[in-house]
């Protein structure tokens, strides 16, 4: 128990080893960790959104959304990095490389299913009144695919959160996971105060995405969903039994 | 208490090794032949045992907490919370949070317990659903016919929930593959441990054994899910017979 007491400590003094100040310290790193976070997912969204979204739009493509989301789940984070540094070496690019890779094919195929998933009825009833193409993707569809969608982009973060840590272990030195994986440095005490700062934080940005897609989600549908906004695996998985 | 990462990792023999190994050049089929029996086959078959062990494991738990929130309803979000949040916690700072914990330690259970907890959300909510989307007609028919409450379940209920289920060990099967590559960390076992000691290599991270390692965990999941999409359709004819 006195590791975790230890470790809060840790916390407490941001990381900081006593009479070691040239030290970078938890707040550094957890910056670090939220800044490549943050371009990973940007990049990610928009390359994912556009064509997850348009697939989804003209009911295109069902093998190819939703297979990518299959092989996505399945690449190891640290085989991807590992591959990465053959290629790129150590440091930003090979890591970026390896996040965007992991994040984009759950936001391409939740989109997709999310698009696809809307009734058709409701589309050809917007139709008749009158709305164009785009009119109905943004009025109708794109609202009624929130839940899945979202759920996406939540499935996406939390795996580059953790694989953004994950880098620390081929060489990329700017995250919480260098901590992590400098026991020789920082001690049992740091190593369990970062992945305690980095739980938390994952924890934090999960919370905040789930209450960005109930902000989202239109009035009318926020109980009803409640049920599918949580498992964003469960409808793609039972669906993917007929597709594959 | 520092890593045990170079007790069974290879060792790349620097007096005897070709002019590929030691200009460190992309790959080395030579370095590969020669380590394929004596490191990379035993870690890719620890790497299965490690993923086995924590799916029927996982799935044990997964169907009584299953059961559970079918009968009780009100243990259902609990349940979900629960589930929700171990998935939530990156994968690097729940192996290193578990080894202070008494009893664990730097041990094959540790990484066990770690990849059984990353189980258990995708089971639980993938069979639950399964039981949850039974007609409530089939229901109806089978207690009409005077079934047990326990006949009903074994009978009716598990085997009409099966395609959510298989789907569910599917995602399961693949994900804890991934995450086996990370178990390296605290124990010396699975895939994950060429790429470390691929890593630690004191002139650079040696690029033949990344690629070896990393390629093998990318195909080990891809396999095991191409396997299971044929388990699920052997186990479920019925679900295409439906579709067509």
């Amino acid at each position: 128990m006195h590791n975790f007491i230890d470790a809060f400590q840790f916390i407490g003094r941001n990381g900081e080893l006593p009479g070691q100040p040239h030290f970078s310290t938890l707040t550094y790193y957890s910056l670090g960790t939220l800044k490549i976070t943050l371009i990973a997912m940007v990049i990610s969204l928009a390359i994912a959104l556009p064509i997850g979204v348009w697939l989804g739009h003209i009911h295109r493509g069902s093998f190819v959304a939703i297979n990518l989301g299959n092989i996505g789940r399945a690449l190891p984070s640290l085989a991807v990095l590992a591959i990465g540094v053959a290629f790129l070496g150590i440091g930003l690019k090979n890591v970026l490389l390896a996040l965007v890779v992991l994040a984009v094919p759950p936001i391409i195929t939740n989109a997709y299913v999310g698009l696809d998933q809307v009734d058709p009825d409701l589309v050809d009833a917007a139709r008749g009144m009158g709305m164009t193409g785009w009119q109905i993707l943004s009025r109708v569809e794109l609202p009624l695919a929130i839940p899945l969608l979202m759920a996406g982009v939540r499935t996406s973060a939390l795996f580059v959160i953790s694989t953004t840590t994950i880098s620390a272990l081929t060489g990329y030195s700017d995250s919480l996971g260098e901590i992590i994986n400098d026991e020789a440095s920082y001690h049992l005490s740091g190593v369990l105060g970062a992945a305690i700062c980095i739980a938390a934080m994952a924890i934090l940005v999960e919370l905040l995405l789930a209450a960005a897609q109930r902000a989202m989600t239109p009035v009318a549908l926020r109980g009803r969903v409640a049920d599918v906004i949580e498992d964003e695996y469960v409808p793609i998985a039972v669906g993917a039994a007929g597709v594959i | 208490m520092k890593l045990p990462l170079a007790a069974g990792g290879p060792i790349i023999p620097h007096f005897s090794s070709s002019g590929c190994e030691r200009n460190n050049q992309l790959f080395c089929w030579g370095w590969f032949k020669q380590n394929w029996a004596g490191t990379l086959w035993p870690a890719l078959k620890q790497h299965v045992v490690l993923t086995l062990i924590a799916v029927v494991i996982g799935f044990a738990i997964a169907m009584v907490l299953a059961l559970i929130a079918y009968r009780y309803r009100r243990a259902e979000q609990p349940l979900i919370w629960f589930t929700s949040f171990l998935y939530t916690i990156p994968s690097l700072a729940l192996f290193e949070l578990l080894v202070p914990v008494p009893g664990l330690g730097l041990s094959r259970t540790t990484a066990e317990v770690a990849l059984v907890a990353y189980t258990l959300l995708i089971l639980f909510r993938n069979i639950l659903t399964g039981l949850r989307n039974v007609p409530e007609e089939v229901r109806d028919a089978a207690r009409g016919m005077g079934m047990s409450r326990r006949q009903m379940l074994t009978r009716v209920e598990l085997p009409l929930a099966l395609p959510a289920i298989i789907a569910g060990l599917r995602i399961a099967t693949v994900s804890t593959i991934a995450l086996a590559t990370i178990a390296a960390l605290i124990v010396n076992q699975g895939l994950g441990v060429p790429i470390l000691s691929a890593m630690s290599n004191s002139t650079g991270p040696f690029k033949t054994e990344l690629l070896a390692a990393g390629a093998l965990a990318v195909l080990l999941a891809i396999a095991a899910d191409g396997l299971l999409v044929g388990a699920q359709r052997l186990m479920t004819p019925w679900v295409r017979a439906r579709a067509a």
